[in-house]
């Protein structure tokens, strides 16, 4: 059992700077993979995690090149081996799981045929066995009724079973080694989960060592038995994942988990100031010294070794490690919020909302109407008061994206009304709007990289609303950038930079601050945190509950993450299929009793802890279209109680801690149900 | 006082930002090659006239057909004129010509083809499938037909060229704006209320200039053979105006035993086409929109 399937020595990846100087992404990682055993490695962007794990199976990415160490495969060095050799291992022995299956796999062959290639290169069975083998694995990853899913195409698939087919090419050649490179990272809350558990189940039964790369420490928690922290190219704790998790004695390690929102507290976590810092840029010292609050003058001179300590079975490289072990500091806590006195002053109202995506007849086109019965999104009401924030959750597809383009007059609304203030009636296209109402609603978007022009420069991002809003020009403009960037804590000397100047959680500091310059009532919040690491998410978090705090701006928070919605949040509305399942105060939404579809939900948040385990109560089936009739979760609901699901649309109930439901359950048995 | 620092820094930057590219595109030898052979070109266009050794339209029968010699480098032709001065001025109309249309064609072309980009729907339909009724012509018939109804001076040529290279552009600038366009940054100026000509100066165009920029120049070498063309056909340049097309053209039947007449312009227009070819591609690939060879990474 405690054979050594493979070991890292010493290794160090690099490149040649332009003026050719070495700079190391991966500096003196060692590590060894025992049989059966599943090795998560954690780590932000860029702390070379993903370089280690394909170094592992013998592959470095054009214009690296190892500078030192081994990388032995049941003691053959792998990095030394030619592509012949390389070929008889990869796929047989070490097998690789991508991060997107749905790249990863060809999309005009057939499932059936990809896993028969597969089949074929790594094994030696005949065209009937194969046959066979096709089926057993295809069962084995669970996949509904394989004999037919052998014969469909990629593109017919949902996320979750390309993920699942892309297990079954890997398990192809019975590997001794599985290397999944983020293979969750894409799919949707209840998906991820029911893919971790997939994996684990793999795990156990074939006896395969895994090496999970990932950036979440709720999924590493969940597969995990020991776990890889990394910094800046560094091993920086290593040790069984329970430790790790529980008591981390690197102060990276726990900053990390502090930032990350958890379900069962209310609050915004703590961020961890500063970023990781470039490959090269370190010289000497601890590379985390810049944002470690153990930090002594000692580690700004000397950099700490990893130290092996007996007693937890870990490595940590930290002088002062002993420090956090004293400290005895308490994970489970957070920032409390500044209660909003809202004085329930209604600044956004939206009624009976429908919006579809169908497009226009001919007929319609003239008289100007949409005939749809069945559009994406059908009769939102929501009632935004101002200061509050208010967030819409929901998987992909729950038109949580749809409702927040249709405030912002991007798209337009098939029925219903979307009222500003006193009832005033916002038209739904953008350009009848006056520029007041167009400077009040501001929007930010997912990823900064895509919603900053790449070749402005800060000072030119900001003065774009500015300009458009208050005709500001000369000292005055550049007076109002300074106050912006001072307010999301940036230096003035950033208005000279360019996006690509800036780090992730920088461009999208710039991008709130872009928002906040037209001074606006309503900030809409389009998954602002989902493309950033999480220390990095903490931090903005942080800074929009601040400037809410100060301003009282309201936000409308669109998040598939519940323990970011969590954390940010004073109401909440869950969203299935453009449908409204439930809203109410976040913490009650929290709390059962809640709809079955909030309850599938919560059930699959992954928390960074082994001993919470995701609850998987419904199938992780893709709905492509809302139901005709009835209720909108009767595809999936693990509650469902007959033909009224079907026929008929759920009645509103309003629970005693002032959630409304919309089920058929009567509330009372929901909550004696969830007990 | 302060402003205007930052201002001087910014154009301080631009020009910075050309040399940088300049010198990105010279550390290749094929790129390096191209701008010694486009900038000889244009030097010798600036200064020929200076440094003609003779008249370019002095006749003389007793110089007819003279072979290269100390007096007369690349030899003579039918009509006793001077081949080595005649085709040293043979670029100057052509590279005025095509350089003004390729400006006119970059000009109209590309803003079209933003805005189609753009608005798209309807208009963007309506338009697109004009400029391609345009492309079924073949460009030298009706440039021919332009040619005899208005004549072959420089003020109709110009124009009538960057008409007719334009419509290429109007594909590629549109395409590079289809890019852009999906991009959130454009959403988010969109959602801020903007109009389309703000969002077409401030956010499109920094985003598309470069590549239809290198198209533009990948075109000028298009229009070159083009004006050449119809030199040669006779609707270019009149005659006495030394012109490598007409010289072509006019040496052609001597080939056999005057072959010097006739390969004088063609060194200097294929080198001229060539030059700008591979200055265009090392131009491309300087601002990274050519991606064939390998990422730095």
């Amino acid at each position: 059992m405690n054979e050594i399937i493979e070991s890292v020595k010493n290794l160090s990846i690099g490149f040649n700077s332009q003026k050719g100087k070495q700079i190391s992404i991966l500096r003196n990682v060692s590590t060894n993979i025992k049989k059966g055993e599943t090795v998560g490695i954690v780590g932000e962007s860029g702390s070379g995690k993903s370089t280690l794990a394909l170094a592992m199976m013998g592959y470095i990415k054009q214009g690296l090149f190892p500078l030192k160490g081994k990388c032995l495969f049941k003691s053959e060095d792998l990095l030394k081996m030619s592509s012949r050799q390389l070929e008889k291992i990869r796929g047989r022995k070490i097998a690789m799981i991508p991060q997107n299956a749905g790249q990863a796999l060809t999309p005009n062959l057939k499932i059936g045929y990809q896993i028969d290639e597969a089949l074929k290169l790594h094994t030696d069975l005949n065209k009937k066995e194969r046959d066979k083998k096709i089926s057993e694995l295809l069962n084995k990853v669970r996949l509904p009724s394989p004999e037919t899913m052998a014969f469909r195409y990629p593109h017919e698939l949902s996320g979750g079973q390309q993920q699942r087919v892309a297990v079954a090419m890997a398990l192809a050649g019975k590997p001794d080694l599985l290397l999944l490179d983020e293979p969750t990272t894409g799919l949707d809350v209840t998906t991820q989960a029911h893919v971790l558990e997939l994996l684990r189940f793999i795990a156990k039964d074939t006896g395969t060592s895994m090496i999970y790369v990932s950036h979440d420490l709720g999924a590493i928690a969940q597969v995990s038995d020991r776990i890889v922290v990394m910094y800046a190219g560094e091993i920086v704790l290593e040790g069984p994942a329970r430790k790790i998790l529980k008591e981390p004695i690197h102060p990276y390690t726990y900053g990390l988990l502090k930032s990350i929102p958890k379900l069962s507290l209310a609050g915004l976590p703590a961020s961890m100031p500063g970023s990781q810092p470039q490959p090269g840029s370190i010289n000497e010292g601890c590379s985390f010294y810049d944002r470690c609050n153990l930090a002594t003058d000692h580690c700004k001179k000397n950099s700490p070794d990893l130290e092996y300590i007996k007693e937890l079975d870990t490595n940590v490289r930290c002088f002062n490690h002993k420090e956090l072990i004293n400290q005895n500091n308490n994970l489970q806590t957070s920032i409390t919020k500044k209660s909003n006195n809202s004085e329930a002053i209604e600044v956004l109202k939206l009624k009976d909302v429908s919006i579809s995506y169908a497009k226009q007849k001919f007929f319609d086109q003239l008289l100007n109407k949409i005939s749809d019965q069945n559009p994406t999104v059908k009769d939102i009401n929501i009632d935004i008061k101002k200061g509050e924030t208010i967030a819409l959750v929901g998987e992909s597809g729950s038109g949580k994206s749809t409702i927040l383009k249709s405030i912002a007059g991007l798209l337009k609304t098939k029925d219903g009304q979307i009222k500003f203030e006193k009832d005033r009636i916002l038209s739904s296209d953008l350009k009848k709007r006056n520029p007041n109402d167009l400077r009040a609603i501001q929007l930010i978007f997912q990823n900064p990289d895509e919603s900053l022009n790449p070749n402005h420069t800060v000072e030119q991002i900001l003065s774009q609303p500015l300009k458009l809003y208050f005709n500001l020009s000369g000292d005055e403009l550049k007076k109002n950038i300074i106050d912006l960037l001072k307010k999301v804590r940036l230096g003035e000397f950033y208005m000279s930079r360019y996006p690509r100047q800036l780090s992730g959680g920088e461009k999208q500091r710039v991008a709130v601050a872009r928002a906040f310059a037209a001074k606006p009532d309503i900030i809409l919040c389009d998954e602002v945190t989902s493309a950033l690491d999480v220390s990095v998410q903490a931090a903005v978090l942080n800074l929009l509950q601040q400037l809410k705090e100060d301003l009282g701006t309201t936000y409308v928070f669109v998040s598939h993450d519940l323990a970011v919605v969590r954390a940010i949040s004073d109401r909440v509305a869950v969203l299935y299929q453009g449908r409204l399942c439930e809203i109410g105060p976040s913490q009650n939404v929290y709390k059962f009793p809640s709809h079955p579809y909030t309850e599938v939900l919560l059930g699959a948040v992954l928390e960074p802890d082994p001993d919470i385990k995701p609850k998987l109560v419904a199938e992780d089936i893709v709905e492509e279209k809302p139901p005709e009739k009835g209720c909108s979760f009767q595809g999936r609901c693990p509650r469902k109680i007959g033909d009224i699901c079907n026929s008929e649309v759920p009645p509103w109930q309003i629970g005693e801690n002032g959630n409304a439901i919309r089920c058929h359950i009567n509330i009372d048995e929901l909550a004696s149900l969830q007990q | 006082m302060e402003s205007n620092l930052i201002t001087e820094d910014k154009q301080k930057n631009k020009l910075e930002k050309a040399f940088e590219i300049l010198k990105t595109m010279a550390s290749r030898p094929s790129g390096l090659i191209g701008l010694a052979i486009v900038l000889f070109h244009v030097v010798l266009a600036l200064i020929s006239p200076y440094i003609a050794p003779y008249d370019y339209k002095a006749i003389s029968p007793n110089t007819m057909l003279l072979a290269p010699s100390a007096e007369h480098w690349f030899g003579t032709d039918s009509l006793g004129r001077d081949v080595f001065t005649r085709t040293i001025l043979g670029g100057r109309t052509a590279l005025t010509v095509t350089f003004f249309g390729s400006l006119i064609a970059l000009l109209w072309g590309g803003l079209l083809g933003i805005f189609c980009g753009l608005v798209g729907g309807k208009i963007d339909d309506v338009v697109m499938r004009v400029v391609d009724a345009f492309l079924s012509i073949p460009w030298i018939l009706a440039m021919l037909l332009i040619v005899s109804l208005l004549g072959t001076s420089t003020e109709v040529l110009i124009p009538a060229l960057g008409f007719f290279y334009g419509k290429g552009i109007v594909r590629v600038a549109r395409a590079a704006t289809h890019d852009v366009i999906a991009k959130d940054f454009i959403v988010s100026a969109r959602a801020r209320g903007h109009s389309n000509m703000s969002i077409i100066w401030n956010e499109i165009i920094p985003n598309v200039r470069d590549a239809i920029l290198v198209e533009g120049a990948m075109r000028w070498s298009w229009m070159l053979l083009g004006f050449s063309s119809l030199s040669f056909l006779g609707f270019g340049v009149s005659p006495p105006t030394p012109d490598w097309g007409l010289m072509i053209s006019n040496a052609r039947g001597l080939m056999s035993f005057a072959y010097w007449s006739v390969i004088a312009p063609i060194v200097g227009l294929s080198s001229l086409i060539i030059g700008i070819n591979l200055t265009a591609d090392a131009f491309a690939k300087a601002l990274g929109i050519d991606r064939s060879t390998k990422a730095p990474v």
